[in-house]
C-alpha cells in the first residue's frame, strides 16, 4: 500500500505538469460553437466510449443487441480526476481520443476552454432532447450558448441532510429546517456529546454545493473572459457560518472517507450529513450498526419557507473531439442517459441517479429503503433536484480549485486562519492558474 | 522484502566488524541500539502489512467498527470469494497480466541488460565509454517522465492500449546494464574468455555458457529489480491501456479504489486484493534471495 500512494503521489504530480503544459499551448480562443452539420456514417459502425461508472457494459450490452450496426466497446479507467481527464487531453493531443467519453459538469469547462468537446446540438434528436432533462443538467452541458450542445447528462447528485432520526426524537430536538435551526441544533447535540456533523476538509466540491445552494457562483464567464468570485456574497457567507462552527467546536473535522470518520457516524458521534444522493449508500455502508435509524430531509435553508438546494457530484456523456461518427455517438448518448432499461441497469451496478425527469420514477426509486427506517428517500431527492439554480458555472481549472482549497481548509482545521482566508488564497492561485493557461480573466 | 532487508541487515550488524588480528567485539551498547533501531524499522514496515492481512479477514461492517490491528469474525475465505467472483473474475487476469508483464518482461530485460554489459565490459569499441555514459545517464530519468512520450509514440504506431505498450517499454533497465558491466568486469576474467575461445567457442556461446554462470548473482539482482520495477509500474499503464482486460493489478486495484464513493462495497475487495497483490513480491523474494546473497557475499570476497 505504501508503494502504491508513492506511486500515486508521483502520478498526481506529473499529471499537474502535464495538465499546465497542456493548457499553456492550448491557446486562448475556443473556436466558434457552430453547430455545422451531422450526418449518419455509412455502414457499420464502431464506437468506443470510456466510462469509469462500474457494471456500464451491461447498459451498452442492451444497446449492441438492439443496434448490430452501431457497436459500442467500453473502455475504462480510473475516475475523472484520478487520470481519465488527463489520459483524455493526451488522447485529444495524439488524435486517437474514445468517441466518447464520461465528464463530470465540474470538468466540462475544463474540456470546453481546450477544445475537446463535439458539438452535438445538430445531431438528430438532440436539441428537442432538452425538456426530457432536469432543468439545471441542460445548462451545464450547452454553456448558455446558442445551438449548443456539448454533452449528454447522464446523473445527479442533489443533495439533501441525512440526520439520525432517532437520536434527535430521543434527545427532544426539532429536525432543523433553516441553516439557522441547525447551528441552534448544534449546540444542542454538543451538550448531548454528538456533533451535528462533520466540516470537511478536502470535499470541496459539497462546500460549493453549499454555496451553490446558496445562491452563489465562484465562476462566470462572458465574451471578455472568466470571473472569479469566491470570496463575496453567499460564498462569503456560507464560508462565515462553517468558520463560526468551527469555532465554536459544533462540528467534528475527520479527515473524510476515512475508517475514523466512518466510526464517528457508526457510534452516533455524528448526528447529520448534509450530502448527496449517492450519500445514502455511503452511511449504509459505514455505519452498519445505526440501520433503521436514519431519515433524510431538505437541506436547511437559508430563508425559511425556501426550498433551495446544491448539488454534489454528476457526470456527462460527451462525444469527444475528432470522433469519426458523431451522430452515431449522439445517438448512443441519449439513449444511454434515457432509457429506463439502461438507467435501471446503470443504477443497479453503479448506484447512478439519473438526470432525466422520468428517472426519478423508475421503480427503484420509488421503494421504502430498510436502512432510512423504510422512508422513500428518492422522493426528498427527487425534489432537491428540481430545486437546483440552474445558473451556476464551474470554472475551467476546478481540479487545481479543489487542490488548493483543500489545503487552505486544512490549514484552517489546523488553527490557521479562517475558511474566507483560504476561500481568498483559492481565488488567488485560481486567477493565476487561469493566467499561466492564457485564459483571460476579467479583474 | 523489507522483512528480509532488515533480518539480514542485523546479521551483519552482529557480525564482528572486520579488523586486524583478533579484532574488536561492538559493545554491547552499540549492539543493543542497532538492535532497537532495527526493531523499530521492522515494526514499522510490518505493521501496515500486518493492518492489510488483518482487515482482509474482516466483513465489510467489522471493517468500520472493529479494532484495526486485530482480527474479529474471520471472514477471509467470503471475502476470497467476492473478489473472485466480482466482474468475472477481472481480478484473476489482472493478476496473470502482471505476471506475464513483470515475469516475462524482467527475464528478457535481465537478458538484455546482460549482454550490454558484458559486451561494454569485455569488448573495446570506438564510443564504448560514451555509450555507456548515455546509458548511465538513463539511471537518471525517472520511468514517470518518459510514460507521456512514450505514450506519443505508441499513438503514432496505434499501439497505445496493447501489451506491447506495457512490455516494451519494460524491457530495458539502465541500472542492469550498470549493475551487469561492473560485475562482468569483476568476476569474469580475461583468460576464462580467452580459454573458450582456443577452445572453439563462438562469442554467443562463451556469452551463455561461461558468462552468464558467473555473472548469476548480478543476474538474480537485476531480475528482481526489474521484477519489482516492473509489477509496481504504475503510471505507464495508467496512461497507455484503456482495455480493463489489459491492466496489471496495480492499476486495476487503484481504479477500484476511486469508485470506493460511488460503490462502498468496493473497498473491501480492494483490501483483499491489495494482499494478494503483494503475495507475488514476497514468493519471489524469498526465493531468489538465496542466489542474491550468495552473489553479495563472494563479490565482497574478491
Amino acid at each position: 500500500m505504501a508503494i502504491s500512494s508513492v506511486a500515486r503521489v508521483g502520478a498526481m504530480a506529473a499529471l499537474t505538469a502535464l495538465a499546465l503544459t497542456a493548457c499553456s499551448t492550448g491557446g486562448t480562443d475556443a473556436p466558434g460553437a457552430s453547430g455545422g452539420d451531422c450526418a449518419p456514417s455509412d455502414g457499420p459502425v464502431t464506437l468506443t466510449f470510456t466510462s469509469w461508472l462500474p457494471g456500464v457494459e451491461e447498459a451498452v450490452a442492451i444497446w449492441n443487441e438492439e443496434n448490430p450496426d452501431i457497436q459500442v466497446e467500453v473502455q475504462t479507467g480510473p475516475n475523472g480526476n484520478g487520470g481519465t481527464y488527463q489520459n483524455f487531453f493526451n488522447q485529444l493531443e495524439a488524435g486517437n481520443a474514445p468517441d466518447l467519453g464520461q465528464i463530470e459538469f465540474d470538468a466540462m469547462p475544463n474540456f470546453r476552454v481546450q477544445d475537446g468537446l463535439e458539438n452535438i446540438a445538430a445531431c438528430e434528436g438532440i436539441l428537442e432532447a432538452e425538456s426530457q432533462f432536469v432543468d439545471w443538467t441542460w445548462s451545464q452541458v450547452t454553456f448558455g450558448e446558442e445551438d449548443a450542445v456539448y454533452a449528454i447528462p447522464q446523473d445527479t447528485g442533489p443533495m439533501a441532510m441525512f440526520y439520525r432520526a432517532d437520536l434527535f426524537e430521543a434527545a427532544g430536538i426539532a429536525v432543523p429546517t433553516t441553516w439557522e435551526e441547525y447551528e441552534a441544533a448544534a449546540r444542542q447535540i454538543r451538550e448531548e456529546g454528538g456533533y451535528i456533523n462533520n466540516f470537511s476538509q478536502s470535499d470541496i466540491n459539497a462546500f460549493a454545493g453549499l454555496v451553490w445552494q446558496a445562491g452563489g457562483e465562484w465562476f462566470s464567464n462572458d465574451a471578455d473572459g472568466w470571473t472569479v468570485d469566491m470570496t463575496v456574497g453567499e460564498s462569503a457567507q456560507v464560508a462565515e457560518y462553517w468558520q463560526r462552527m468551527i469555532e465554536d467546536d459544533l462540528v467534528a473535522k475527520y479527515p473524510p472517507w476515512t475508517d475514523e470518520w466512518n466510526a464517528a457516524y457508526n457510534s452516533g458521534e455524528l448526528w447529520t450529513w448534509v450530502s448527496a444522493v449517492w450519500g445514502a449508500n455511503t452511511i449504509a455502508s459505514g455505519a452498519p450498526d445505526t440501520a433503521g435509524n436514519w431519515a433524510v430531509a431538505p437541506m436547511p435553508q437559508w430563508e425559511a419557507g425556501a426550498s433551495a438546494a446544491g448539488n454534489w457530484g454528476g457526470s456527462t456523456t460527451a462525444v469527444l473531439k475528432g470522433s469519426d461518427h458523431p451522430y452515431e455517438a449522439a445517438q448512443f448518448a441519449l439513449w444511454l442517459n434515457t432509457d429506463a432499461d439502461a438507467l435501471t441497469a446503470m443504477n443497479r451496478t453503479a448506484n447512478i441517479y439519473p438526470a432525466t425527469i422520468e428517472g426519478a420514477d423508475l421503480p427503484v426509486f420509488d421503494e421504502g429503503v430498510e436502512f432510512y427506517g423504510g422512508q422513500k428517500i428518492y422522493e426528498v431527492f427527487a425534489e432537491a433536484g428540481d430545486n437546483v439554480d440552474p445558473d451556476f458555472t464551474w470554472g475551467p481549472t476546478m481540479t487545481q480549485v479543489y487542490n488548493d482549497v483543500a489545503d487552505g481548509f486544512s490549514g484552517v482545521l489546523a488553527g490557521n486562519g479562517t475558511l474566507l482566508d483560504a476561500l481568498a488564497a483559492g481565488q488567488e492561485s485560481t486567477i493565476a492558474a487561469l493566467e499561466a493557461a492564457s485564459i483571460p480573466v476579467k479583474e | 522484502m523489507t522483512a528480509t532487508t532488515a533480518s539480514r541487515a542485523s546479521r551483519t550488524a552482529r557480525r564482528p566488524a572486520p579488523a586486524r588480528n583478533g579484532g574488536i567485539r561492538e559493545s554491547a551498547v552499540s549492539r543493543t541500539i542497532a538492535m532497537a533501531v532495527m526493531v523499530v524499522a521492522t515494526l514499522y514496515f510490518l505493521t501496515p502489512i500486518w493492518w492489510l492481512l488483518v482487515a482482509s479477514t474482516k466483513t465489510r461492517a467489522d471493517f468500520t467498527t472493529t479494532a484495526p490491528l486485530w482480527f474479529a469474525d474471520f471472514a477471509l475465505f467470503d471475502n476470497l470469494a467476492a473478489l473472485f467472483d466480482y466482474r468475472n473474475a477481472v481480478f484473476l487476469r489482472w493478476l496473470a497480466n502482471s505476471a506475464l508483464y513483470a515475469g516475462v518482461g524482467a527475464l528478457f530485460a535481465t537478458l538484455i541488460a546482460a549482454m550490454a554489459g558484458y559486451a561494454i565490459a569485455k569488448y573495446s569499441f570506438r564510443g564504448r565509454e560514451t555509450l555507456f555514459n548515455v546509458i548511465l545517464g538513463g539511471v537518471l530519468v525517472p520511468a514517470t517522465a518518459l510514460a507521456l512520450p512514450l505514450f506519443l509514440l505508441f499513438s503514432q504506431i496505434g499501439a497505445t492500449n496493447t501489451i506491447w505498450a506495457v512490455f516494451l517499454p519494460s524491457l530495458v533497465s539502465p541500472f542492469g546494464v550498470y549493475l551487469s558491466r561492473i560485475y562482468a568486469a569483476a568476476s569474469v576474467p580475461d583468460e576464462i574468455i580467452e580459454a573458450a575461445r582456443i577452445d572453439g567457442a563462438g562469442e554467443v556461446r562463451t556469452f551463455f555458457t561461461v558468462a552468464t554462470r558467473m555473472m548469476a548473482p548480478a543476474l538474480v539482482t537485476i531480475f528482481l529489480f526489474q521484477f519489482v520495477a516492473i509489477w509496481n509500474n504504475f503510471f505507464l499503464p495508467l496512461i497507455m491501456l484503456r482495455d480493463e482486460s489489459l491492466f496489471p493489478v496495480t492499476l486495476g486495484l487503484y481504479v477500484w479504489n476511486t469508485q470506493v464513493s460511488q460503490i462502498p462495497d468496493i473497498r473491501a475487495l480492494v483490501i483483499i486484493g491489495s494482499l494478494l497483490s503483494i503475495i507475488p513480491l514476497i514468493i519471489t523474494f524469498l526465493g531468489l534471495q538465496r542466489f542474491w546473497q550468495s552473489g553479495l557475499a563472494s563479490g565482497g570476497l574478491k
